[in-house]
């Protein structure tokens, strides 16, 4: 009972945007896709002000010496920019907005298990977001995202309300990992088996492990140097025989997985993106669904590679080192996959597609340095340059943000049911990915020479690159301008998308656009795997009765 | 799927197309909230391991300052407690709701009692000054790591004391709604989850138990 394509005009029908009004329907929705809007507007909200953050610290970095703010004001500028792109954007974006609104669709379930625990997480977001950025800018937080000890129990700015803000984020992390496990495991419809699960649900499942496993990790490491900080109970303190190398291990024990929950959501989102565009099935799912999980596995136990000249015992730092570099095996078998999907395939050129190869260009790049950087001897020349800056951003940005784009202009008409300007789409497309060349290759550079970072000047024969650099950063703050304005406009002007613009076989196409507040009229039933192109363009579902 | 015909209709969610699964997902959901309580812990006894490791005279030592008698009464009181609530969830499963409250009433005197007894040994650390960090000023015992092994000390029974209350809180709530008669062969996930959380409890303090007082 596949909905025409002509018969959805879109808003005139009822839908789960419709379906209630007022803002106090909003505030108790217990609807997975209206919970996954209220992430999209909230986590769009963090990643602007961490925008903006860091706008400002490239303009600072524009000449030597003081130019805008002075150094202790631009560590308060970095601080807030870390903690905020990574724990309320980077983390939180994906799972809470395409992960909620789009699980349920994909394995024909009416909502998550947990509804309500569901809500529950949107409040914490909302509550760990302000006290830790309120926290951060009344106290003057300069410890940098990574809180490192000694330096953050004994700096003269306040570091407590940032830490019980992260630990309020990160149980709403946990709790979002939670649900989507067991609705996964439990909320199936009849046909969706494992191996026909849609592969950007095998990567939130495996996304969603680390977020249950590693983040406790964090959370209690985070109190722990609250503890220290406000009491003196010198858990971390070396004159009462504390160990801060053990904070640094507690603290990436779960901030290095903490990548992969950022990058995981990623790769599932491009896996879904690369079949619609090619028109074809996966080169190999198994591989790709499973290469997921190896990450998952392997992400526990390569976290000693950000200890490398820290005090950690050399044979320590070989063994971390090449565990390290599994990584970009099981990534390596993404990418080929991905690649290999696109031979021969019909290929629509669409700003999803854009936003794709740059994702693979980004990350195979960034995951190259990456790689280099996980030899011990290379490290040791690159640690705290801009060089490792880079790389982390050729990943988080290049990587995590091109796919987030991706995946929402693929799925912006199902979630709203109307489409967007292409035209202008694929201009701010390719004005993104050229901003982002423009600000992190001359980084790349940068560090290589030597150029260390959390600094607010430079010696004089940095400054060219340290201004294209800054260059690039505009341009990409007037790429995610334009997106900010289509979008808008499509909202109050575009016409309606239809159930299936992109002709697409992945599940969640299988509903109107925008879909309805049950999803599903009935519980549909499977009977093919995700896509399968080969069986022609339409998609179609039967329903049990 | 057919369960109990009565309970089932009320309490089946939307989302849900049976009880059974309902209470699988519940079920599960509890295990891997429980799997989150464990490595919470597992930062401090990792902090444990390190310094026991850095400092094993003066964990050693300071170790023998705890109040072993107490620390073993605690112990007997909160296995207890765990067959008490496994009574009630037995009784849960047979609908005798009026056994389940009386059980449930139990376990939380047990806790209560434990946190009691919990109180007077930080009574008796807070007058000798047996506290962590800086705060620390016992003049009977000093050396490196003993400070240290008060740290872990408080910050290991001390969140095993919130999880207690919590604990309690919660298996008086699901006494509370056996007290209106809710539970029966169709309907005891409340009992069982609660009944988890609180097995957990006691296994955390296990292993609490001998590493802070015996070794």
């Amino acid at each position: 009972m596949s909905p025409s394509p002509a018969s959805s005009p879109a808003y005139n029908t009822p839908n789960y945007l419709n379906a209630e009004k007022g803002v106090r329907s909003w505030l108790t929705t217990l609807d997975h896709k209206r919970i996954g809007v209220m992430y999209l507007g909230l986590t769009l909200f963090g990643f602007f002000l961490g925008g903006v953050f860091a706008l400002l610290l490239r303009l600072e970095l524009l000449t030597p010496g003081p130019t805008v703010m002075d150094a202790m004001a631009y560590n308060r500028m970095f601080t807030l920019h870390g903690v905020i792109m990574i724990f309320l954007f980077m983390i939180p974006a994906i799972p809470g907005i395409f992960g909620n609104f789009f699980i349920p669709l994909m394995i024909g379930a009416q909502d998550v298990a947990f509804p309500r625990i569901n809500l529950l997480s949107v409040y914490l977001y909302l509550l760990g977001a302000v006290i830790a950025v309120v926290g951060m800018i009344q106290g003057g937080t300069d410890t940098g995202w990574t809180f490192y000890t000694p330096y953050s129990t004994t700096t003269v700015t306040t570091v407590a309300p940032v830490l019980l803000g992260a630990f309020i984020l990160g149980m709403g992390s946990i709790v979002t990992g939670l649900n989507f496990i067991v609705t996964v495991h439990t909320m199936r419809a009849p046909g969706v088996t494992w191996m026909r699960l849609p592969l950007f649900v095998w990567a939130m499942y495996a996304t969603s492990v680390i977020q249950v496993l590693a983040t406790p990790v964090l959370g209690m490491t985070l109190l722990l140097v609250a503890f220290e900080k406000v009491f003196g109970f010198g858990i971390f303190d070396p004159a009462r025989g504390g160990d801060p190398i053990l904070f640094q291990h507690l603290f990436w024990f779960y901030s290095h997985p903490a990548v992969y929950i950022m990058i995981l959501p990623a790769m599932g989102v491009v896996s879904e993106v690369v079949q619609s565009a090619a028109r074809k099935n996966m080169f190999g799912y198994k591989a790709v669904a499973f290469s997921s999980l190896g990450i998952a596995f392997v992400g526990f136990f390569v976290w000693g590679h950000h200890l490398f000249t820290s005090g950690q015992s050399t044979f320590a730092s070989g063994v971390f080192g090449v565990l390290s570099m599994f990584v970009g095996l099981f990534t390596a078998i993404k990418v080929f996959n991905w690649t290999a999907t696109l031979y021969q395939g019909a290929i629509q050129v669409s700003a999803p597609f854009v936003y794709f190869m740059g994702f693979l260009y980004f990350l195979v790049f960034g995951g190259l340095t990456g790689i280099a950087l996980s030899s011990v001897s290379l490290d040791v020349h690159w640690q705290d340059t801009y060089f490792v800056v880079a790389h982390f951003h050729f990943i988080m940005v290049g990587g995590t943000i091109m796919a987030f784009l991706a995946g929402l202009h693929y799925w912006w008409p199902k979630m709203f049911g109307k489409t967007y300007s292409e035209r202008w789409a694929l201009a701010a497309a390719v004005l993104v990915i050229l901003g982002f060349n423009a600000t992190f290759i001359p980084q790349f550079l940068l560090g290589n020479m030597g150029m260390p970072r959390r600094y607010y000047s430079y010696p004089e024969q940095f400054q060219a690159l340290n201004v294209a650099s800054t260059a690039g950063a505009s341009l990409l703050a007037f790429g995610f301008f334009m997106i900010l304005f289509y979008l808008v406009a499509s909202l109050v002007r575009g016409k309606a998308a239809g159930p299936n613009p992109w002709f697409s076989r992945g599940y969640e196409w299988n509903t109107p656009s925008p879909p309805s507040l049950a999803n599903f009229p009935e519980t549909p039933v499977i009977d093919r795997g995700p896509h399968e192109y080969q069986d022609g363009p339409a998609a179609e579902v039967k329903h049990a009765h | 799927m057919h369960t109990d015909a009565a309970a089932a209709p009320s309490r089946l969610a939307h989302h849900f197309p049976d009880m059974k699964t309902q209470e699988h997902a519940a079920r599960m959901g509890m295990w891997l909230f429980l799997s989150t309580e464990i490595l919470l812990f597992a930062v401090l006894f990792t902090a444990y391991a390190v310094y026991r490791f850095l400092f094993p005279q003066g964990f050693d030592e300071a170790s023998k300052l705890a109040h072993v008698a107490m620390g073993a009464t605690n112990t007997v009181v909160l296995i207890t407690s765990s067959l008490t609530v496994a009574l009630a969830i037995h009784y849960a499963r047979l609908g005798e709701n009026r056994k389940v409250v009386g059980l449930l009433g139990v376990t939380i005197l047990f806790g209560l009692t434990f946190m009691v007894l919990k109180g007077f040994e930080y009574h008796h650390h807070w007058v000798d000054g047996q506290l962590p960090g800086r705060l620390y000023h016992y003049a009977g015992l000093q050396g490196p790591g003993v400070s240290m092994y008060f740290t872990i000390y408080f910050l290991m029974t001390g969140l095993h004391g919130l999880h207690v209350l919590i604990g309690m809180s919660v298996l008086g709530w699901v006494a509370w709604r056996a007290g209106r008669g809710e539970f029966g062969p169709g309907y005891s996930t409340p009992v069982e989850l609660s009944g988890l959380y609180w097995h957990l409890v006691d296994l955390i303090w296990i292993f609490l138990f001998p590493l802070l007082y015996l070794m």
